[in-house]
């Protein structure tokens, strides 16, 4: 059985609006120590550890958006999918420089990927987004692939 | 002692290092990337409303650690290029997780190395799975 329709597909391509973010030194410092990093060029906030740029680029909602799970209200883009419970599939960081303290980064996000696949328990569909990661000057620093798997 | 490509062997293991997640930490790190999902620091809501055995420990930072493992043993001595990684089970605070990982392949033309990484947990789980490759200066 077909589960993903054209309306669907039309989805992949298709380009989020830009999000911009300043890096600072002391959220480099706040990661580092959360996360208990062993490099001064962390722990210093000169470096950000590749694994900062999650959520870096998430949306900042009001205390009035917020549902009682502590979750902000109407998260993530895409169609709605006839599968609904959603799980993580797996994420996918390729660097090409640092973050640095000082950096202003803008992520750019699409559905790059939607394929069904039949699972032992039933019908899976994969959705692979793609955030392109670029400094002032326009050039990439960093890409993240994540797959998010419904069934 | 910088790490040389040339004392790269297939099967080599990287240094484990051990993660006990604490209240303060999870609290501290959900904090800097900005998750109020109440799963990672309200017990009582944890247990109760979303019925898991305790607090759960981020998969992100599960992440992060995983991509430690690598950073640490790399040093100065190249770049880390590609990183992946993904949550397969659950942990919860008071679990001990340990970060490892093993070389898979090496491409000498291009001082490259792969490696298979691995969050274990007390049960012998891998918990967190993932994969990178790293670039050595020399």
């Amino acid at each position: 059985m077909a589960l993903l329709t054209d309306e669907h597909r039309r989805w992949i391509g298709r380009e989020d609006a830009p999000v911009t973010v300043e890096v600072s030194r002391r959220d480099i410092v706040k990661y580092a120590v959360a996360t208990d990093q062993l490099q001064e060029k962390y722990l210093r906030g000169d470096e950000a550890p590749p694994m900062f740029v999650f959520n870096l680029f998430g949306p900042l909602r009001k205390l009035e958006d917020m549902r009682a799970d502590g979750l902000p209200r109407a998260q993530g883009g895409g169609p709605a999918l006839p599968l609904k419970r959603v799980m993580a599939g797996g994420t996918e960081l390729r660097m090409l420089r640092p973050i640095r303290a000082g950096d202003t980064l803008t992520a750019t996000s699409r559905i790059t990927d939607m394929v069904e696949k039949s699972g032992a328990q039933g019908p899976l569909i994969f959705t692979v987004r793609t955030t392109r990661i670029t400094d002032a000057s326009g050039a990439l620093v960093l890409e993240e692939i994540q797959t998010a798997i419904a069934r | 002692m910088t790490l040389r490509f040339a004392d790269l062997r297939v099967g080599l293991e990287l240094p484990t290092r051990a993660h006990t997640a604490t209240n303060v930490s999870l609290f501290m790190y959900n904090a800097a990337v900005w998750n109020p999902h109440r799963i990672h620091y309200d017990a009582a809501y944890t247990t109760e409303v979303e019925k898991y055995p305790a607090i759960v420990i981020d998969g992100p930072l599960q992440g992060d650690w995983l991509s430690q493992c690598v950073l640490n043993w790399l040093g100065d001595a190249g770049d880390l290029t590609r990183f992946a990684y993904s949550n397969r089970r659950a942990a919860y605070l008071g679990e001990t997780l340990v970060t490892g990982g093993t070389i898979s392949a090496l491409d000498a033309s291009a001082r490259t190395a792969e490696l298979e990484l691995r969050v274990t947990n007390e049960r012998g789980d891998v918990t967190t799975p993932g994969s990178a490759t790293v670039k050595v200066r020399a």
